[in-house]
């Protein structure tokens, strides 16, 4: 049988082939690590060991052949930089950690690792996960499959870009204020961002911490439910993470009870109008300037496909979404200035060469291991914590936070059932666009940001394509937003219309 | 021009618990370094921290003991600056919602008592240690050791209102705190090991001026002696220096104990900056109603209350009963043989154990729970004087032998092996009252003749001859009586 | 309220970016202009709102898990080595810095 990945329409199929020994996964693991090389110009892994590869094949192989295998055996996946590993380096996309290697792994890799999945690497992503085109990496930008001159979306691009071009079956990411779903919108895969808490930050190296949440990104809402309920769960390492979700013990079989209860809902449902009952809230917010015809067009169809499924639109609104914007560029910045204080050159990553004293060394070692974006929003975060500033800055933001929180409280369940919408204004951008202009690309967060603020899930299906510069048609992302801890309805109502869709099948490169 | 001093002390106690604040690592003394700080102490990439609860359940008996409130809603903040002993560069502290708010602590200045009102306490993070040797770094210079075993120690910093007066109420009050985080078992008081360490906040102003005059903050004093001295020329020197036409600046120094004196660290401008924000990796701390009870309930009596008690129970002078309740071990010690006595005698049992036993455990280096004599030894002991076996200078001779262990640290064996019984016989002690007599007709004479000095004289020579064990009261009133017939 | 040059410089110090002339002066021009992108923020009315530092306690109540006193880290050298792998300076089971002087 043939082992490309782009032959297995399901994460499901690749694990019926793998389970059932059509396949083995250290051939699997092989013909990946060599579909990776053929691929080296789309820049999607920052490091790549075959040997740590085919060990966790070969002990997969060996569980495989027991037939009491994990649900995930032989499923090659990677992680984005930002989540540390044994074994691989963890950069973050940055000099400063060129050539860190962790003595941990971080919560979500082991969960993985134990449900058996092979790590085929580690992902490029913007610097310490700060940006949306993976354009801020110091190993080089990412590219989009679609449009190798076009951006994959950031800051987990290549995490996108890699299931987009079938290097893997899954990858991970991680979302503060949109880069799981915008790339994976942008690259035409399925992502989803839970809600915050729903998944352990342990061993992901921090950017924003009351934003940041984990997230996978694979072809369908079907294979993101594999690898989601895995990942999941109360870790008691994370204080920030929740020990239960309305009630409901926070662990792995959660999402997919969810998911499967909301599927039998569905399917029990009049026939042709599964999703009869639904209501799909619409913000008109939206759809006001600033978002590209092709984008409203794809997404409007979409939200009609969903009424012929049988769900209502309900008009409303979510009047604080322009100021998503700077809320979140004040408080992710606060935080990142503080969390990236640890980069010193003292016990671990890039230490200068020269230097006079103490200060002059963590002075330098972190102006020559930065780059500039992270730089930036160092400086800025570390402007509004600073005296006197803090209550007009930061305060502000959070507080406005809160607004934005109840904006969303106030029509989930009242008014709507799920929200949906654009995720990103444009399709994806051509590299090196708007790279005098570091704040132009933040205004394109508009869709993202305020789910990161509230705390809610969301996720991205690809719903239709659009032109990019280059005339080259680029992927367009449906954005499904839901209410605290409702992951597996999300995903039960993007696998309704994946369903009856095809845009997620549609691979970069084939026809 | 009459000044007054102005003193607030800042104490951070390192709390007694297994393990560090943020993580499960041990927070044991004495480990080979860096052998004790795990990841996330050391601040790699991804970690996070999660509180221990021991380390919270000591911050509200502290603030039990001190009539504070324990607060029901508490936050934790990042407190930002670069320090190569902090991994974070940020310390995990409370600011504007401290675990305990207010309080206060009464203890004794000479004979006066005192109350000091305490402003805070909070929970915080302890740094790792520099070790100032003259390594040579990566590229030859000239380097600092760094070692993160104490990083993430649990820390409870208790603040007072500035309301001290002098040096010595400063140290009266650091003594008392010192005594009571370690009756509440919170806090083992090892200062040698860095377990309690204070920094004093001093500043003057002329009398009757209602603004405090600028302050300069002396930092981590570890001991009594050097905080005495540290605030006596740290004031000397702002008068000094405002009497010269000077300006007091605000700064940080450090007490030098060689040339005692303080002097100024170098200073940063930008050091106050620290842009605390609530640490997002950890909710509120909620401290519900329920656990402060059980708490309540569990904890042993404390000084105040059993200073009191000494008071009015045994009749002991307040200073007295202070001294004897400046640990718990001491109090238990106190009442124990207080317990074996015949009623009415704690008044001995309470010299005794200020004096006798106090003085031999300082001279001995050792500490109330190390002591040799036990309780029941010494009450039996003080039994012996009770019923005139021996005399209170003989008991002095009989309890070093007991110390020693000599014939199984038993009073009555010493005293018989040592034939240390006293002589209460009149007629034996005025048989050797005669003999001095006769060999001293000079000073009888002198006396009668008004010359009253050589009683003593007279009276030592009697006790030598008796070897001590004469019964000193018989024998003062038996010479006397001779004497004056 | 546009940075000035000494603000840059402050700021700078402060987060340990040692910078040079001409990146301070950059780095001042894209603060201003990230200062007027987030300006916005000042003018709205957010009296008797609190700030939402916990997103999860906008739905419930968020608390502070407390874990037991008990030891669950090994004492090692063989795990120190490991911790301390990435070190750039390190002698005797030390970090290696610049001489701090106090």
């Amino acid at each position: 049988m043939s082992q490309a990945l782009y032959t297995f329409p399901s994460l499901a199929s690749l694990r019926q082939a793998l389970q059932t020994r059509q396949l083995s996964a250290t051939e699997l693991a092989q013909e990946s690590l060599a579909e990776i090389d053929r691929t080296r110009a789309l820049n999607a892994f920052v490091h790549v060991d075959a040997e740590l590869t085919l060990a966790q094949a070969r002990q997969a192989d060996a569980l495989l052949a027991t037939g009491n295998a994990p649900a995930l055996t032989g499923i090659p996946i990677a992680h984005k930089d930002v989540f540390v590993t044994q074994g691989w380096r963890s950069t973050a996309g940055s000099n400063i950690l060129k050539n860190y290697v962790s003595p941990f792994d971080a919560t979500v890799v082991t969960r993985l690792l134990e449900a058996g999945a092979v790590s085929l690497g580690k992902l490029n992503c913007d610097e310490f996960a700060m940006g949306s085109g993976n354009e801020h990496s110091a190993f080089g930008p990412a590219r989009n499959p679609w449009d190798h001159q076009a951006v994959p979306g950031g800051s987990s691009g290549a995490s996108a870009a890699a299931v987009a071009a079938r290097l893997v079956m899954a990858s991970t990411g991680t979302d503060t204020g949109g880069s799981v779903r915008q790339p994976a919108a942008l690259c035409g895969v399925s992502g989803i961002k839970p809600t915050y808490g729903a998944v352990s930050r342990y061993g992901m190296i921090a950017y924003g911490s009351s934003l940041d949440q984990a997230g996978p990104i694979a072809p369908s809402a079907a294979d993101l439910l594999e690898l989601l309920d895995p990942m999941s769960g109360f870790d008691p390492r994370d204080s920030t993470s929740a020990e239960f979700c309305n009630g409901v013990a926070n662990a792995p079989g959660r999402i997919r009870a969810d998911f499967e209860r909301a599927q039998q809902q569905y399917s029990g449902g009049t026939a042709g109008q599964p999703l009869k009952g639904l209501r799909i809230g619409v913000p008109r917010e939206y759809f006001g300037a600033g978002l590209s015809n092709d984008v409203a067009t794809a997404v409007e169809s979409a939200l009609v496909q969903f009424e012929k499924l049988g769900a209502t639109r309900v008009d409303i609104s979510l009047p604080r979404t322009r100021l998503s914007i700077p809320a979140y560029y004040v408080i992710a910045p606060a935080e990142a200035s503080s969390n990236l204080s640890r980069y010193d050159g003292v016990r671990y990553g890039h230490r200068a060469d020269q230097y006079s004293d103490l200060e002059d060394m963590s002075g330098r070692s972190r102006a020559e291991g930065f780059g500039a974006e992270v730089q930036r929003r160092i400086l800025i975060g570390t402007y509004v914590l600073s005296h006197g500033y803090y209550d007009a800055y930061y305060l502000q933001a959070q507080r406005l936070r809160r607004m934005i929180a109840d904006d969303f409280r106030a029509v989930l369940s009242a008014q709507c059932d799920v929200i949906m919408g654009p995720v990103t204004p444009t399709v994806a951008k051509q590299l090196g666009v708007n790279n005098d202009d570091p704040t132009a690309d933040w205004l394109a967060d508009i869709y993202t940001l305020s789910l990161n603020l509230a705390g809610l899930p969301g996720m991205s299906i690809p719903c239709g394509f659009g032109a990019g510069a280059s005339g080259a048609p680029l992927p367009i992302g449906l954005q499904i937003i839901g209410n605290y801890f409702d992951e597996g309805r999300l995903l039960a109502v993007a696998h309704q219309y994946q369903q009856v869709s095809d845009w997620h099948q549609r691979i970069a490169g084939q026809k | 021009m009459a000044w007054e001093i102005v003193i607030g002390l800042e104490t951070h106690t390192q709390l007694s618990t297994q393990t560090k604040i943020f993580s499960g690592s041990s927070t044991r003394y004495g480990a080979q370094p860096n052998t004790q700080a795990n990841e996330v102490d050391m601040a790699l990439p991804g970690v996070l921290p999660v509180m221990n609860k021991g380390a919270v359940e000591r911050a509200i008996r502290f603030g039990l003991a001190i009539g504070a409130t324990v607060a029901p809603y508490s936050v934790f903040a990042r407190k930002n600056y670069f320090y190569p002993d902090l991994p974070k560069n940020y310390q995990i502290s409370q600011m504007d919602h401290p675990v305990v708010i207010g309080g206060s602590l009464s203890f004794f200045v000479g004979d006066e008592e005192k109350t000091i009102n305490l402003t805070r306490a909070h929970l915080e993070e302890d740094a790792g240690k520099s070790m100032h040797d003259d390594f040579v770094g990566p590229h030859g210079e000239s380097s600092t050791g760094i070692d993160l075993n104490r990083c993430g120690t649990p820390l409870l910093e208790i603040v007072t209102e500035p309301e001290m007066r002098s040096a010595a109420e400063a140290v009266a009050y650091a003594k008392t705190l010192h005594s009571l985080v370690m009756w509440l078992g919170i806090c083992d008081g090892n200062m040698q090991e860095g377990s309690f360490r204070i920094d004093a906040n001093v500043s003057v102003r002329p009398v009757g001026q209602k603004e405090f005059g600028t302050r300069c903050e002396i930092k981590n004093v570890n001991s009594f002696r050097f905080l005495e001295r540290a605030i006596q020329y740290e004031v000397r020197r702002q008068i000094e220096l405002i009497e010269d036409g000077g300006r007091v600046v605000q700064e940080t120094r450090l007490y030098d104990s060689e040339r005692d004196e303080t002097r100024s660290m170098r200073s940063k401008e930008d050091a106050h900056d620290y842009r605390y924000f609530p640490d997002p990796d950890l909710p509120p701390l909620v401290i519900a109603q329920g656990w402060i009870d059980e708490v309540r309930a569990s904890m042993p009596e404390l000084p105040a209350s059993l200073r009191a008690r000494f008071v009015s129970d045994y009749g002991l002078a307040p200073v007295d009963a202070a001294q004897l309740t400046s640990s718990r071990a001491l109090a238990t010690y106190f009442e124990e043989t207080v317990r074996a006595l015949p009623a009415g005698q704690a008044k001995l049992a309470a010299n005794w154990v200020m004096g006798e036993v106090s003085a031999t455990l300082n001279r001995e280096e050792k500490d109330i729970a190390d002591c040799p004599v036990t309780a029941a030894s010494l009450a039996a002991l003080l039994g012996k004087i009770l019923d005139n076996t021996i005399s209170n200078k003989i008991a002095r001779d009989v309890f070093a032998a007991m110390w020693l262990g000599e014939n199984g640290g038993q009073p009555e064996a010493i005293i018989q092996a040592k034939g240390l019984t006293q002589i209460n016989d009149a007629g034996a002690i005025e048989a050797m009252i005669d003999k001095v007599m006769a060999d001293n007709a000079t000073i009888v004479e002198e006396f009668r003749a008004g010359k009253v000095k050589g009683f003593n004289s007279l009276v030592g020579q009697i006790m030598k001859a008796a070897r001590g064990k004469a019964n000193p009261q018989q024998v003062n009133d038996l010479l006397k009586a001779k004497l004056e017939s | 309220m546009a940075l000035t040059e000494q603000e840059i410089a402050r700021i700078a110090r402060l987060a340990r970016l040692q910078l040079s002339p001409q990146q301070l002066t950059q780095a001042q021009t894209e603060l201003n202009d990230i200062l007027g992108l987030i300006q916005e923020l000042q003018a709205v009315d957010t009296t008797g709102v609190e700030p939402l530092a916990h997103p999860l306690s906008a739905m419930t109540e968020v608390h502070l898990r407390l874990r037991e006193d008990v030891v669950t880290e090994t004492t090692s050298l063989a795990r120190r080595d490991a911790l301390m792998a990435n070190a750039p300076g390190k002698r005797d089971g030390l970090f290696l810095v610049p001489k701090v002087i106090d």
